[in-house]
């Protein structure tokens, strides 16, 4: 199974296994990640579960959509490697993606 | 004081269908929402995003459903409380007192909250120190656009809000209009404009820059933006306008000594009552074990929880469950019964 590690503000990581399939949100929603938010429940309308992607797999991941950097746009403190979290889909390609999450998902 | 068999905190489609059902079973409904319109979330977040898994509706949009939720709820004649935020909830003698910011008072012995994920509030820019200034030299939407002119004003955004204001606003005033990116999301007509206003000199656009900090005496007198390179730019405005959606926050729910896990409601799935006789949570706001987050689900809680609405509003009366297509007396509470010939 993939491992995602997710870092949070302060430094503190955490790696956890995700099923391929899930989102790398959901990945954080089932093994209680703290600092994403999901509000919306991942149908790219919220900006709650935006993550900052480690640069080296940022051209690995899948585009993101005009509607996904839209939502961005809103999110607090995005930059050149923010992501929604809902919008990166797991597999084996990506096995060992590490996100960071911002200050706050307001 | 507004006396009422229920209050329904929260206008989106579940809080809606809840007027349905409490009003089959012949109880009235007041409607509280922090909005200024029906619709929830389906009209704050996709009013034209297509919804495919309303039962018996291959496709609607949020404004649709909506459209049609307020047109079947019609005959009960609910009152809706919009522009309003449910402040306080307290008990007296089994009843619920609801107060609203608005000075609003209710008793009811029940309230339904169908709260979404809590009330929707402009998101803010990452400054603390331009909290002092909002409402008077940092806003975060446009009531009176005559304070507006002759101003030096920064607008921070990429979508219609930002642009409508930019465009509006540099009448009168000297616009710089920040977004993080280059594109801008507005109608190619919108987008014209901005582009003559840039040539002629009426508005600086500065794209790829993000706010960093703010120069203040006792008023505002300058922003520092930055870009991801970390180049650095000084911008003299005294009045910052910005538009990045509305975001949601679960407020004073939060306070009113409810049971809470993760943003979320506790609720037995009998009722859907919370920890509180009396007080109910359906939609997106409640959870229980299976829980999902689809509107079909909010009305199914919506039903059987005025069931339990109807109990404690007419202790006395014996709840009867009946059919729509073959009750007289749900007929005539739709106002569709037959008269006999």
């Amino acid at each position: 199974m993939p491992k995602i590690t997710y870092i949070d503000n302060s430094g503190n990581s955490k790696t956890v296994n995700v099923s391929s399939g899930l989102s790398v949100m959901e990945g954080a929603i089932q093994n209680n990640i703290p600092g994403i938010d999901a509000d919306c429940g991942g149908s790219m309308a919220c900006a709650t579960c935006h993550v900052y992607v480690q640069e080296r797999w940022l051209g690995k991941l899948n585009k993101s959509e005009d509607g996904e950097q839209d939502m961005l746009d809103m999110a607090f403190k995005p930059k050149k490697n923010s992501r929604l979290s809902c919008q990166i889909l797991v597999s084996e390609e990506i096995d060992g993606l590490v996100v960071t999450t911002p200050e706050k998902q307001t | 004081m507004i006396k009422t068999d229920a209050v329904i905190i929260g206008a989106g489609p579940t809080g809606l269908f809840a007027v349905h059902q409490l009003g089959v079973n012949g109880l009235s409904a007041e409607v509280i929402d922090n909005l200024d319109k029906a619709g929830g979330q389906c009209i704050e977040l996709y009013p034209d995003k297509p919804i495919y898994d309303i039962p018996a509706i291959p496709e609607c949009n949020g404004e649709e459903l909506t459209k049609n939720l307020l047109e079947q709820i019609k005959p009960f004649k609910p009152k809706f409380h919009f522009n309003e935020r449910v402040q306080e909830l307290k008990e007296d003698k089994g009843i619920w007192v609801v107060k609203t910011n608005k000075g609003n008072s209710f008793t009811t012995p029940n309230v339904i909250i169908a709260g979404g994920v809590g009330s929707f509030e402009p998101r803010k820019l990452p400054l603390k120190e331009l909290e002092k200034f909002e409402g008077r030299d940092v806003f975060y939407s446009v009531s009176n656009k005559e304070k507006l002119k002759n101003k030096k004003i920064a607008i921070f955004g990429g979508g219609d809000s930002a642009l409508d204001w930019a465009l509006e606003l540099s009448k009168d005033s000297k616009i710089t209009l920040i977004h993080r990116r280059n594109e801008f999301r507005g109608s190619s007509r919108t987008l014209h404009e901005l582009e003559k206003l840039k040539k002629e000199g009426k508005i600086s656009i500065k794209t790829l820059f993000q706010i960093k900090s703010i120069n203040e005496g006792e008023k505002l007198n300058s922003i520092i933006l930055e870009n991801d390179e970390g180049k650095k730019e000084s911008v003299e405005v005294d009045t910052i306008l910005a538009f990045f959606g509305l975001i949601m926050k679960l407020g004073p729910i939060a306070e009113w000594g409810l049971n809470i896990d993760k943003k979320a409601i506790p609720v037995n799935t009998e009722n859907f009552e919370t920890n509180k006789k009396g007080i109910f949570a359906v939609g997106d706001i409640c959870t229980y074990p299976g829980k999902l987050r689809l509107i079909l689900s909010g009305f199914h809680e919506a039903a059987l929880a005025s069931v339990a609405c109807f109990k404690r509003a007419r202790p006395n009366e014996k709840y009867k469950f009946q059919f729509t297509t073959s009750s007289k007396e749900i007929q005539e509470r739709l106002g569709v019964s037959k008269k006999k010939e």
